[in-house]
């Protein structure tokens, strides 16, 4: 499974759904820049736990948070590997 | 500590007697001022926009009860210091609060005034017979008090109630202040902020205890993005910060976390998992990070500083002032720094016979430490928000193809806590496979609660449990 691509899709649904506005989701856009306020953030890590079956914020005590779009990916591929 | 009811310390008279006024500073988004020029100010207009004098306020505003729901905080901290120990009444109303319960919250509260800085209150059916406007930030009073007898003024903070409708919560300054009326010279060299609203209790707790112990003081704006107030906390040179757990987790995703360089953090307001601690100790290596239990009807209860979550049971016992205990498996606390009561007819009880609060907080003992395990009525607490499942039932059970469903809470690292449903479909519906009824209900639901109060996600069932009581079974 593509992990970006099933991101963005989240991004992009929860964004439509909650009326956000989403920035273009290149890599270096901060997280908090990206349009998505802390709930968003919170459905998203949640909807994800269900699609790719990890949520790498809950797995590991001593994670440093994300703070771009691209760090994001990176937190969620690392995970899976 | 026993305050004398007649000519009673107000924060005015408290946060001249803890010094350094003209040093320390109250800075919001878009004002600032010292603490002199608060305690001799005024925020209050009259109809042609300028000041009203101190002298009329005290005249016109002496014994009334008033609610004050502005959006900015700076004047509303303005505000409380202008009023407290001459209005009889402080209704503190947030700018999260819908302005459609104005009207009931100034009833319960008997209010006659309002003073407001934005025209959906002023112009909302509020039924308070007198609207004070302030636009501008502040303005020096021509000419002083000239009647300095004070009166004991009741403080009233919202907390949500399970029909929707908040509940009046009625503090003194005594019992919000606690142990802050001691002034400490190095104090003045501190500057405090919190991500909280102060019409909150985390966040009014904070502006007291900059009032009182004669700090400075960063307040947050309801419309601010957490960068900007960041970048505005580190240029104010913030030493002490506090916010709830998912502040601190949305303060990590920002690009300007670095920004702060804080020597204190407090986490408050929601259960602290260990990963939060460690991340904001990570984030910030020479800051001692604490967590507190408080809550808007129980107060404070105590501060944990070993840096781990749950709290050591011998802390049960450790502050004479302060009495706890864990009854049916829920923390009780009885203080001065405890709520009152609740105001309005047929308000729920606040303290039992002994006159302990139950904080409805449930936890259990492993090895001699407490863990908070969540809320006994099932209350769920999305990012410092509570949702009641009960009020997301009723309107999810209004939806015509539902027969039922049960509300609760789904662990989040974001925001410590979702809101998730199981609905039964009515068998008409349930037979019929041709629509999407979660994405129906979640339409009705965004129409009709506020965003954190709507589910995350709904998961169709085929039945609920029910408890021998003919009630939904709500813990596992």
């Amino acid at each position: 499974m593509d992990i970006k691509a099933e991101i963005t899709a989240q991004f992009k649904q929860v964004a439509k759904e909650q009326d956000k506005r989403l920035a273009p989701l290149t890599d270096n856009v901060a997280l908090l820049d990206s349009g998505l306020d802390s709930l968003c953030f919170a459905i998203v890590v949640a909807r994800l736990e269900s699609a790719l079956g990890t949520d790498p914020f809950s797995e590991d005590e001593d994670a440093r948070f994300p703070v771009t779009f691209g760090d994001f990916v990176l937190f969620y591929e690392n995970a899976k590997s | 500590m026993k305050m004398p009811k007649a000519n009673p310390a107000t924060i005015k008279s408290s946060t001249i007697a803890a010094g350094s006024l003209s040093s320390r500073v109250l800075a919001g988004v878009d004002a600032r001022a010292t603490w002199a020029e608060l305690v001799n100010g005024t925020i209050l207009e009259n109809a042609g926009g300028a000041a009203l004098r101190a002298k009329s306020v005290a005249a016109e505003l002496r014994g009334k009860s008033i609610v004050l729901a502005t959006i900015d905080q700076f004047r509303a901290a303005a505000a409380l210091v202008e009023l407290d120990g001459i209005a009889r009444r402080i209704v503190l109303f947030p700018p999260d609060v819908a302005v459609e319960h104005l009207a009931y919250v100034a009833k319960t509260a008997e209010a006659d005034v309002l003073i407001t800085d934005h025209d959906a209150a002023a112009t909302a059916p509020h039924g308070m017979g007198r609207v004070i406007r302030c636009v501008r930030n502040l303005m020096p009073v021509d000419g002083a008090d000239e009647e300095p007898s004070t009166i004991e003024t009741e403080w009233i903070l919202l907390t949500s109630g399970t029909t929707g409708l908040p509940k009046l919560a009625v503090h003194t300054l005594v019992s919000l202040a606690g142990s802050a009326w001691h002034t400490d010279p190095a104090s003045a060299s501190l500057v405090w902020s919190t991500f909280y609203d102060m019409r909150r209790y985390g966040g009014l707790h904070i502006f007291l205890h900059a009032a009182l112990t004669g700090t400075s003081l960063v307040v947050s704006h309801a419309h601010e993005p957490v960068a900007d107030f960041l970048w505005r906390a580190g240029e104010n040179g913030v030493t002490n910060i506090s916010g709830t757990p998912s502040h601190w987790r949305r303060a990590l995703m920002s690009s300007a976390a670095n920004r702060i360089a804080p020597e204190y953090i407090r986490m408050s307001g929601e259960i602290v998992d260990q990963a939060i601690l460690n991340q904001v100790q990570a984030q910030y290596p020479n800051a001692r990070v604490a967590h507190t239990f408080a809550s808007t009807e129980a107060g404070v209860g105590f501060n944990v500083n070993d840096g781990l979550m749950g709290f050591p049971a011998e802390i049960l016992e450790s502050n004479p002032l302060i009495e706890m205990k864990i009854e049916d498996e829920t923390l009780r606390i009885r203080s001065m720094r405890t709520a009152t009561r609740y105001l309005g007819e047929a308000a729920p009880v606040l303290k039992d016979a002994d006159g302990f609060v139950d904080t409805g907080d449930t936890v259990e003992l492993r090895n001699g430490r407490y863990y908070f395990t969540g809320r006994r009525d099932g209350t769920i607490n999305v990012g410092g928000y509570k949702v009641h499942p009960e009020e997301v039932e009723a309107v999810i059970n209004r939806h015509p193809v539902v027969a039922m469903s049960l509300v609760k809470a789904k662990k989040n690292p974001i925001t410590g806590s979702l809101v998730v449903a199981d609905v039964v479909l009515n068998a008409e519906c349930a037979a019929s496979s041709s629509s999407e009824p979660q994405r129906d209900i979640l339409q009705f639901c965004r129409a009709q609660l506020d965003h954190h109060k709507v589910p995350a996600t709904i998961n169709i069932v085929a039945t609920l449990p029910i408890g021998e009581s003919g009630k939904l079974v709500r813990r596992a």
